[in-house]
């Protein structure tokens, strides 16, 4: 314990230079504005970055600092365009569209950016500390996990997918369904075989989520927009109130408890490699409504429904580090690339990444602690000028969307066929929007859905097809539990739920 | 691809004033390096260090310009150098092993690897094959002896897809070590080498097959005993305790190689500027700690050389894809 907290002082003593501060501070803001813009999340912000780390020469510790600011930044950025423009600027920052877009529009845009900041804050920062002191314990978590259990676990998290959608289950389920046909398409890794690429090589590696995400958020906005240009007029962004910039005490004490108990699930999903934030952010979210949603509130502007997914995701961030550091596992898109930065700087992560480079390995974390604080620092007061972005009319707003969208996606791949695919999701989502299909579950099939028959494939090539392997541990046996438990209650819980409503709707009207 | 297009435009009238007025020596006006991958992967980075390398040493005098064309697993990228691009001198493309094996497994609908020009390596990975530091079997002839008796006993765990290079490694060597029904092995495909090693580790799979510099570290924590390296002899270094698998009778060599290819119409001139650059960086002390920075062992094939050797490993795959049914 001591021991560990001397070396997180020397690693303070590395990152408190002035240049790694401002690589720090460079990294926090490019990260927010990265992570804010639809198109680019983290993954990408800190790929665009590692050219410029290059160029510019830097040592290994301030390289990684910087990029790791850019990573957190993102993380922080994402929300900021989820809650004001309902569209993800990255795919873990899906989940707070559901509660943060009924927030701004009932008013409560402050309050919602700067709650959510401070969840951020929260999640990553209680997240640092848990990769400070167990990491090499949590190794040993990851080391549990098999095929079979990674399997029960995705299965856990489609099994929770109520959660998401507060009114129709069956648009959600088929929303859901979409979502995994479209993970089909690509090269099969188990086989070899391309599926459903109708003789196109540029669909062997599969659809980038990415692009799936911006074409159905984004763009489909853009449409609906379109549709609806003539009618909307000028009058449409004087009724809109921007709300306090600040989160009221009491919210913040009622979303306490969420907040804590949302670090918790994100950290823990982010260790598992091959999890990652997306799946923290939903099963904090999912859970969270689960257990504390009495009234049915989640989905229609709870602040607890922002707070969840935001402080799940970015404890998510700090606990892919720990495979990533500990093992050479990336367990995100975002950590993979800066594996591939760390070996291009002559470091091999794994086991002994802590004995061999102990000074890149407390400097990255000190780095992590500071970009932290600087992070709060920066997005709470801006909190007053991210919300003014609502008082741009729709009419420049809209346009702009679609040249971001366009040009980050494009500045990833360098492909036009991308494109092509963005805009056809961008009129799918538009036509699931009219048919009042939630847009959440598709993509939720597009990045579980993949994972999921990957891992159920190669627990059936280890097991010669045997389908006990599947419950053959006490973890696996666990998680189907919580899966089980996780379907069938929420079933009953809504009948009950439905009578109650009913009981209230007819004492009103007799009021 | 606009812009590649455009590059390809000006790359063209570079060439036509260039040749113009020089008669010696050629030298690329505006040099590109297109990476088939996204920023960060692995054709990214071959693209910019030896990008940066040409420039350090003043082989180019301008700065290599890295354009990402993702897609396909290179496919994409292949087939617009192909079909746009196929007169560029400026242009040189990355390329591995990964390239040939999809180039012979025709994942690259309607390419060959005769429409393009191969360049020369800048290094390679070999294969090893290795199992959990506390497994009973000691040498690579104990563990096919073993899938020999039992096939099904023994899963090979490995980063890419089945079909790909960490599978057929394998399959090379089983088949060396006379085992004629090659479908027989099982192999269970992960997203990369490290997460294949920590399936190791949490014994779910009891053999890794992956590359010398992703092994490095497992076996360095103790966690993984590598029974055989697929090099033609021991290698150097940190690697120098890896038996080779000739020692052990099996003769197999897997060499994940790194290197380039380029425009197959390109003059004469251009393409002998890029495999002496090629091989001028490759010969550089500066280039020495690259590869060792990135566990890359030596394999130096430039021109003809190289053209030959990715024929020879091209047809190799083609008939081993062929026997365990993956193509037809």
């Amino acid at each position: 314990m001591l021991e560990t907290l001397s070396s997180l002082a020397d690693g303070f003593g590395v990152a408190l230079t002035f240049q790694c501060l401002a690589l720090a501070f460079l990294g926090c803001l490019l990260g927010t504005v990265i992570g804010a813009l639809p198109g680019l999340g983290p993954s990408n912000g800190v790929a665009i970055l590692i050219p410029l780390a290059f160029s510019l020469g830097l040592a290994p510790t301030p390289a990684l600092i910087l990029l790791t600011s850019v990573y957190y930044g993102a993380m922080y950025g994402g929300r900021i365009s989820s809650i004001l423009l309902n569209i993800p600027g990255d795919e873990p920052a899906m989940m707070t569209t559901l509660d943060g877009v009924p927030m701004a529009r009932k008013g409560q845009a402050g309050e919602a950016l700067a709650l959510s900041g401070f969840a951020s804050f929260f999640g990553a920062f209680f997240a640092t500390w848990g990769l400070v002191f167990l990491a090499p314990l949590l190794v040993k978590v990851a080391l549990l996990f098999g095929p079979a259990e990674y399997f029960a676990l995705f299965v856990l998290a489609f099994a929770t997918l109520g959660g998401v959608a507060s009114t129709n289950q069956a648009k959600a389920a088929f929303a859901a369904a979409l979502g995994l046909a479209i993970a089909m398409i690509g090269v099969d890794s188990q086989t070899g075989v391309p599926r459903f690429s109708f003789g196109q090589v540029h669909f062997y590696d599969g659809i980038d989520f990415l692009v799936a995400i911006v074409g159905l958020f984004a763009l489909s906005e853009v449409f609906v927009f379109l549709e609806h240009k003539s009618s909307l007029k000028k009058s449409d962004t004087s009724g809109i109130k921007l709300g306090r910039i600040t989160p009221p005490l009491w919210m913040l004490r009622k979303t306490f408890p969420t907040m804590c108990r949302s670090t918790l699930f994100g950290f823990f999903a982010g260790v598992l490699p091959g999890a990652g934030a997306s799946l923290g952010s939903f099963i904090s979210y999912s859970f969270e409504k689960q257990l504390v949603d009495r009234e049915n509130t989640f989905g229609k502007g709870d602040p607890r429904g922002v707070v969840a997914p935001e402080a799940g995701n970015n404890a998510a961030a700090g606990g892919a580090l720990v495979p990533m550091l500990a093992l050479g596992v990336p367990g995100s898109g975002t950590t993979a690339v800066l594996l591939a930065m760390l070996l291009a700087l002559n470091i091999t992560p794994g086991p002994l990444l802590f004995q061999n480079n102990p000074d890149v390995v407390w400097g990255l974390i000190a780095a992590l602690f500071i970009g932290n604080f600087m992070l709060l620092a920066l997005n709470i007061p801006l909190v007053g000028m991210f919300v003014r972005v609502l008082m741009i009319p729709t009419h420049y707003l809209m346009p702009g969307v679609a040249m971001i969208s366009f040009v980050g996606i494009y500045g990833i791949s360098g492909s036009t066929f991308d494109l092509i695919v963005m805009v056809v999701f961008g009129v799918v989502g538009w036509v699931l929007r009219k048919l009042d299909v939630p847009l959440v579950p598709v993509i939720l099939g597009v990045l579980l859905g993949n994972l999921m028959e990957q891992n159920l494939r190669r627990a059936m090539t280890i097991s010669d097809g045997d389908w006990g392997i599947l419950f053959a541990s006490p973890l696996s046996i666990g998680i189907w539990t919580v899966a089980v438990v996780g379907f069938i209650l929420p079933i009953f819980m809504a009948r009950r739920l439905r009578r109650k409503l009913e009981r209230e709707v007819t004492a009103s009207d007799v009021d | 691809m606009k812009s590649i297009r455009a590059l390809c435009v000006t790359g063209l009238i570079a060439f036509a004033s260039g040749g113009a007025t020089t008669a010696f020596a050629f030298e690329p006006e505006s040099p590109q390096c297109i990476a088939p991958s996204g920023a960060g992967g692995g054709w990214d980075f071959t693209c910019r260090q030896v990008g940066k390398a040409m420039q350090d040493q003043k082989l180019i005098s301008s700065t290599m310009r890295v354009v990402n064309a993702a897609g396909g697993g290179g496919g994409v990228a292949y087939a617009e150098v192909v079909n746009k691009m196929n007169d560029d001198n400026d242009l040189i493309v990355a390329a591995s092993s990964a390239t040939a094996t999809r180039l012979a497994q025709g994942a690259y609908p309607g390419n060959t690897m005769d429409q393009v020009r191969w360049v020369g390596t800048i290094g390679a990975d070999y294969g090893v094959i290795g199992v959990a530091a506390d497994s009973p079997v000691n040498s690579l002839t104990e563990l096919m002896d073993q899938i020999k008796q039992d096939p099904s006993s023994v899963n090979f765990a490995g980063g890419s897809a089945v079909g790909g290079w960490d599978h057929l490694k394998v399959l090379l060597a089983a088949k060396k070590s006379g085992i004629s029904d090659v479908r027989k092995v099982k192999y269970v495909a992960f997203d990369g080498g490290a997460e294949a090693v920590v399936q190791i580790m949490a014994g779910t799979v009891q053999a890794f097959t992956g590359d010398a510099s992703e092994a490095k570290g497992f076996v360095e924590s103790g966690d993984l005993k590598v029974l055989a390296i697929l090099a033609p002899e021991r290698l150097d270094g940190e690697f120098a305790s890896f038996p080779t698998a000739k020692e052990q009778g099996i003769d197999v060599v897997g060499a994940n190689w790194r290197g380039f290819y380029a425009p197959l119409n390109m003059s004469e001139e251009a393409y002998d500027f890029w495999v002496n650059s090629v091989g001028e960086v490759y010969a550089s002390a500066e280039w020495k700690k690259t590869m060792e920075a990135n566990g890359l062992a030596p394999l130096d094939l430039r021109g003809a050389e190289f053209e030959d050797f990715v024929r020879a490993s091209v047809n190799d795959i083609e008939s081993l894809s062929k026997e365990i049914g993956l193509i037809k």
